[in-house]
C-alpha cells in the first residue's frame, strides 16, 4: 500500500503518458522520410533513382516520360531523393495513409532530351507509333 | 512417467519470432531440448550477386529490425576497409551516437518483453513508454524510426545540429529519469526476483566453452565487449564493460538494465566530444579482397565476412549474428528447469530470430 501510494497520487495528477489516436495526432518532425514525391515538371526522367533504388520500386520510362512507382515495396530509405540530379524527387514529412487496396503511381511528364541523337530517336520512336 | 515431447513455438505467447524447440518433459522437468530453425529464412547472404556493394546498405540494414543501425555500420565498415577509405571522425562520433541510441531502444524493448514473459504487464508497458522516446528522438534526427538507414559508404548521411544535440541529451535526461524510477521494480522486486533469480544459471566455464557472447556472457562473469577494442571511434570514449558474474536470468536483465545507463553515458560524451568537419568521405572505386569486421550489437558480438573481387557485386557476404552464437547456450541451461520457466529463460538470452536466420 506504502509502495502504490506514490504511484497512484502520480498518475492522478500528471498528464497521460498514451494521446487519442487517431483523433490526437503527434505533428510530425521535420526531414522524415514519408511519402515519396515526384515533380514531373522538374524530372528529367533520367533514370538514376530506377538504377539506384535498392527495393526496385521505381521504374522510369525514358522514352514515353513516364515515371511508375510502386510504394508498397518503398523501404522509405530515401537514396532516390538524396541522388535526384534535378531535385524533383522528394520526401514529404507525413506519412502514406493506409489503403484498402494495392496501387502503383504513375505520372507522365515531358521527357527533358538534352542530345541531338535522343531528340533524333525519340522523333524517330514518335514517327513508328503514329503509323 | 513416461517422457512426453512437447513443441514449443514457433508460434508461442512469448516469441515475437518463431523458434521452435522440441522439448523431452519428463514430470514437467525437461530433460532434452532439440532446435529448429528456418521458418523465416531470407537468404539476404545470397543478395549480394544481385544487388551492388552500395545497395547491400539496405539489406544488410534488414537481417535485423532492431539493431538496423550496428548491422549496416558494421558492413559499412568492412567495405571501408577494402577500399581504404578514411572515415572523417564525425561521421565516426555520430555513427556511435545512433548505435547506442539503438542499443538503448533495443535493451527497452527487451527488459518490456522479459517482464511480459513472466507476466509483469505494468513494467511491460513502462518501458515501452520509455523506449518510444528513443524511437522519437531517431524519427527526428535520422528520418525514420526503426531502420534508420543513416549509414553510407565512407560516412553517414544526416548530420546533428547544435539544437537537435541540446534536444537528444534533454531527452536522455527524460529517460534516465523514468528508467530510474523503475529500477527499485526489476531490482529488488520479490516478484521478479522469484520467477528470475536462480533461473538458467550458465557458469562461466560453460559460457566460455559454448562461445557465448554479449550480455548472456557478460552476465556470466566474462568480461567480453567489443567496445573495449575501439573500433570507429570507441577509443576517444571512456568505456567500462558492464559484467555480472552470477549468470541467471536475474544477471542477465541486470547486466541489460545497467547497460541502458552505460549507452546514456555513452552518447553525452560522444556529444561533448564531438569534432566538426565533414560527414563523408567519397567513395571511388570498388572494394577488393576479403575481410571480417567485428562489432558489438545489443545481443553481443557481430561478425561480418566479405570477400569482393572489384567488381560491382560482393563475391560473398558471411554474418554471423550473436543469437546463432548463443543459441548452444541456450539449450545447455534448459535440461532440469520446470516447463513453466521456460519462456522466462528462452527470452533472457534476447533470441533474434530473423538475425539469426538471415
Amino acid at each position: 500500500m506504502f509502495k502504490m501510494t506514490p504511484n497512484i497520487i502520480h498518475n492522478l495528477f500528471h498528464q497521460k503518458a498514451t494521446r487519442r489516436y487517431p483523433r490526437v495526432v503527434r505533428p510530425a518532425f521535420e526531414n522524415v522520410r514519408g511519402a515519396l514525391f515526384n515533380d514531373v515538371a522538374k524530372c528529367t526522367f533520367c533514370g538514376t533513382c530506377e538504377v539506384k533504388c535498392p527495393s526496385q520500386c521505381i521504374t522510369v520510362d525514358k522514352t514515353a516520360g513516364l515515371w511508375i512507382y510502386d510504394p508498397f515495396a518503398c523501404v522509405f530509405c530515401g537514396i532516390c531523393a538524396d541522388i535526384c540530379p534535378s531535385e524533383s524527387l522528394h520526401q514529404q514529412s507525413e506519412y502514406r495513409l493506409p489503403l484498402a487496396g494495392r496501387e502503383t503511381i504513375m505520372l507522365k511528364g515531358e521527357p527533358k532530351h538534352k542530345t541531338e541523337k535522343t531528340a533524333k530517336l525519340m522523333k524517330e520512336i514518335n514517327d513508328d507509333t503514329k503509323d | 512417467m513416461p517422457k512426453t515431447i512437447i513443441p514449443f513455438g514457433p508460434q508461442h505467447p512469448v516469441l515475437p519470432e518463431p523458434l521452435h524447440l522440441k522439448l523431452t518433459v519428463e514430470d514437467e522437468i525437461i530433460v532434452e531440448v532439440f532446435p529448429a530453425l528456418g521458418f523465416v529464412h531470407r537468404g539476404l547472404e545470397g543478395l549480394v550477386i544481385h544487388k551492388d556493394f552500395q545497395q547491400m546498405i539496405q539489406v544488410v540494414e534488414r537481417v535485423c529490425g532492431i539493431c538496423s543501425m550496428i548491422h549496416a555500420m558494421c558492413y559499412c565498415q568492412g567495405i571501408e576497409e577494402l577500399m581504404e577509405i578514411e572515415v572523417p571522425p564525425r561521421a565516426k562520433m555520430l555513427r556511435i551516437i545512433w548505435s547506442e541510441l539503438h542499443r538503448i531502444q533495443s535493451h527497452l524493448l527487451w527488459l518490456g518483453l522479459f517482464a511480459d514473459s513472466f507476466g509483469f504487464e505494468s513494467l511491460f508497458m513502462q518501458f515501452w513508454k520509455i523506449r518510444e522516446k528513443i524511437l522519437d528522438v531517431n524519427e527526428a534526427t535520422t528520418g525514420n524510426r526503426v531502420i534508420v538507414s543513416v549509414n553510407l559508404i565512407g560516412g553517414v548521411r544526416r548530420d546533428l545540429s547544435a539544437e537537435q544535440i541540446k534536444w537528444i541529451l534533454s531527452n536522455l535526461c527524460w529517460v534516465e529519469e523514468e528508467i530510474g524510477r523503475l529500477e527499485s521494480t526489476l531490482m529488488s522486486d520479490y516478484t521478479v526476483k522469484k520467477r528470475t533469480a536462480g533461473k538458467g544459471v550458465l557458469p562461466r566455464e560453460k559460457a566460455f566453452e559454448l562461445g557465448a557472447v554479449g550480455p548472456t556472457a557478460r552476465a556470466s562473469g566474462i568480461t567480453q565487449d567489443l567496445r573495449m577494442l575501439g573500433y570507429s571511434a570507441f577509443d576517444w570514449l571512456d568505456f567500462q564493460p558492464v559484467v555480472e558474474t552470477d549468470g541467471d536470468c536475474y544477471a542477465r536483465s541486470r547486466v541489460r538494465f545497467r547497460e541502458v545507463l552505460g549507452s546514456i553515458d555513452l552518447v553525452r560524451q560522444a556529444v561533448s566530444k564531438m569534432p566538426g568537419g565533414e560527414i563523408r568521405t567519397k567513395a571511388k572505386g570498388r572494394p577488393e579482397g576479403e575481410t571480417c569486421t567485428r562489432i558489438e550489437q545489443p545481443r553481443g558480438e557481430l561478425l561480418y565476412y566479405i570477400k569482393a573481387n572489384g567488381s560491382k557485386n560482393l563475391e560473398r557476404l558471411r554474418i554471423r549474428t550473436p543469437t546463432f552464437a548463443n543459441i548452444p547456450a541456450l539449450l545447455s541451461i534448459l535440461p532440469g528447469m520446470w516447463l513453466s520457466d521456460v519462456p522466462v529463460v528462452v527470452l533472457s538470452i534476447d533470441p533474434c530470430i530473423s538475425c539469426t536466420e538471415r
